[in-house]
């Protein structure tokens, strides 16, 4: 059974990151601050990678999920190249959310292409925390812990 | 200047009811257009000219931007505001790959002096009062263009009112367009100071921007404090290399944030100027009153608008900018109320601009300066920030000043620390947000104006333009301009005028900025959270 304790005994690892070059990283940092106060643990990758870089870090830090922030509009290139680097790198079980100034409709379209989740402006961080709990917990028992 | 009711109004106002008496007893207290400046830097404020009333916002292509620009002359503003895209702002091609997908989108691109020229086609650059272009980390290489297209158009470089934004530090710790590490930061802004204090007198040289601090989630205090200390490195390099406080002031501005606590904000104004107006006479020995009172340019807060219920962002926008006209600021931009959304459309951007316009001219609130001067809260408020301002300023210091406390993290570990406490509070309702954490009602039918939507084929058609203008150009030319630039860099004289040559030719922002990225090296994200 999955207790409370569940990332106290396996720690579980997110890569949040800022892609592209948007220089907007104060959700980015609460996101990733939020995450490492509940437990997770968090590796933030700073300003400007690029898909490839962020694809090479979350394997190399072998993550559960990647958090993707996106404010200057490009959210549609920069989500759908990092999810096409996981496929090429055969990462596709690395789950990815995001958020950002994206439309209500981008939103259901990067979901359609696999992105989990997309949190908007004003999105309460312990709806975040909670989710991405949700989401790795599944991802790793998927693994066969 | 009388009010509704027909009571004459005096230009300002003192402890006596009496506005005949206020002249005879200007030394017992503080008065507008006077020294220290808390009250404000004219004595006749708004009365005699109002503040600058500009919008900001990108368009993606040269042709949009341009036919906005005539539509916006045409209706009688003398103001242009040009939005630069990412990639430009950090020294990018638009054919580089990280420029991907961020071509013309939050501004124009612009990648060699052919893009300015269609951007200001047709245009008489003669009859614009404030040419404005948000150019830091790449101001040299913009100052450049807009030298050489005056010269072409055979407009006296001179007579050039050019505000570059030209701070570059916080690029590196608050708004992520930098590209080379603090210290060249200073030295490359102040080779723009230097070169526009000799050939474009009536232009801004610097604007110190303490809006990113804010917006990155900072408090008021260090706000100014980061602003100021910022401005003590350039200020410390241009004195230096022989400029002078006296020449440099009147020059020289501040862009801050205007958030939504109203006399904090209104007492955050006094204070600042009186702080600048003692370290520009006391520190950096200006004697001209004109070169001690700081303008003071301040945008509405974007990160206070909320995604949720944006209709009522009007309301915020509008309390913000009460803040900055009671706080006696010189120019002024209201952010649209879909700013939490997109980037603004004409119509939201109307309202943020009528904003100002009701402020002006149907309030009454322009009529005397400093309104709110001798109010027991707003004086004792002052003076509070004041000393609360010199503290941490002097937390800088302890650090070394603002170059080793980038260099440390310093800055930015405070700002991490700050926004995520606010963040903090605002989950646990110690802050209230209406629609966000109170009173979450479902939006009604929302009519809201339709939102922005950027051209999907402009990013391929401006790198096919770039590919198209390169191939045209005398390769050799532009190489030996390039060289010249690293010849520049290694004297350690002035880039600008090498990088003017360069520009001539065509040389591309990213050939340019390659260039002194050879020589300085670049900064990198610490990666603090």
């Amino acid at each position: 059974m999955i207790s409370e304790s569940f990332e106290k005994t396996f720690p579980l690892r997110i890569l949040i990151a800022k892609s592209g070059l948007d220089g907007h990283n104060r959700g980015a940092k609460i996101v990733a601050r939020a995450l490492a106060d509940a437990g997770f643990e968090v590796i933030y990758t700073g300003l400007r990678q690029t898909p490839e870089q962020i694809v090479a870090s979350a394997i190399q830090e072998d993550v559960d999920a990647i958090g993707l922030s996106v404010l200057s509009g490009a959210h549609i290139s920069v989500f759908t190249n990092v999810l096409r680097c996981l496929r090429e790198s055969g990462a596709s079980d690395i789950s990815i959310f995001g958020g950002g100034i994206i439309s209500a409709e981008d939103a259901i379209e990067l979901k359609r292409c696999g992105v989990a989740e997309i949190f908007g402006p004003g999105t309460s961080l312990l709806t975040i925390v909670n989710f991405v709990r949700h989401l790795t917990k599944e991802a790793y028992l998927n693994k066969g812990v | 200047m009388k009010s509704s009711s027909g009571i004459p109004i005096a230009k300002f106002y003192g402890p006596k009811k009496d506005a005949e008496c206020v002249d005879k007893e200007m030394t017992q207290f503080e008065v507008p257009g006077k020294f220290p400046f808390t009250r404000g830097n004219t004595t006749e404020m708004y009365r005699s000219e109002p503040w600058l009333m500009g919008s900001y916002s990108g368009f993606g292509s040269a042709e949009e931007a341009n036919s906005r620009f005539k539509e916006l002359l045409a209706s009688g503003t003398t103001s242009l505001n040009i939005a630069l895209d990412l990639p430009t702002q950090q020294g990018l091609d638009s054919d580089h790959p990280l420029a991907s997908g961020e071509v013309g989108r939050v501004g124009v691109a612009i990648d060699t002096l052919d893009d300015l020229e269609r951007l200001l086609d047709d245009i008489d650059l003669s009859q614009v009062r404030n040419l404005s272009c948000i150019a830091n980390a790449v101001s040299p290489i913009l100052l450049g263009m807009f030298v050489v297209l005056a010269e072409k158009r055979g407009i006296n470089a001179e007579d050039l009112r050019l505000y570059l934004q030209n701070d570059s530090l916080k690029e590196i710790t608050a708004r992520g367009n930098y590209i080379f590490p603090a210290l060249a930061s200073v030295k490359l802004s102040v080779d723009v100071m230097e070169y526009c204090r000799k050939h474009l007198t009536k232009s801004s040289t610097i604007s110190f921007c303490g809006y990113h601090f804010r917006e990155s989630g900072c408090t008021a205090i260090q706000e100014i404090a980061f602003t100021l200390a910022n401005a003590r490195a350039y200020m410390a390099e241009a004195i230096r290399r022989g400029l002078t406080a006296d020449d440099l002031g009147p020059t020289l501005n501040m862009f801050l944030a205007a958030g939504m606590d109203l006399f904090e904000e209104i007492s955050k104004f006094r204070a600042t100027r009186r702080l600048w107006a003692h370290m520009m006479r006391d520190e950096f020995g200006a004697h001209d009153p004109k070169a001690q009172a700081i303008t003071i340019r301040c945008y509405t807060s974007g990160s206070q608008l909320t995604a949720q219920r944006p209709l009522n962002n009007i309301v915020r926008t509008t309390i913000e900018a009460l803040a900055g006209v009671l706080g006696g600021v010189q120019a002024m931009v209201v952010s649209s109320m879909d700013e939490a959304l997109c980037i603004p459309s004409r119509e939201t951007q109307q309202v943020a601009l009528d904003t100002q316009y009701i402020l002006y001219n149907e309030t009454g609130i322009p009529h005397t300066a400093d309104p709110l001067g001798g109010s027991y809260y707003v004086e004792q408020l002052t003076d509070i920030l004041e000393n609360a301002i010199l503290k941490e300023l002097s937390k800088i210091e302890e650090q070394g000043g603002a170059i080793a406390a980038i260099k440390k993290g310093y800055i930015q570990t405070i700002l991490s620390e700050s926004s995520y406490s606010l963040q903090r509070e605002i989950e646990e309702g110690k802050r209230i947000i209406i629609g966000v954490n109170k009173l979450q009602r479902q939006a009604y039918d929302e009519h809201l104006p339709d939102l922005f939507r950027p051209d999907s084929e402009g990013e391929s058609r401006q790198i096919c333009r770039l590919l198209k203008l390169k191939d045209s150009r005398d390769a050799n030319a532009v190489l030996k301009a390039l060289t010249r630039i690293k010849e520049a860099t290694m004297t350690g004289e002035n880039v600008v005028p090498a990088v003017t040559e360069a520009v001539r030719l065509y040389a591309t922002i990213g050939e340019i900025t390659d260039v002194l990225k050879n020589a300085y090296g670049e900064a990198h994200d610490l990666g603090i959270f």
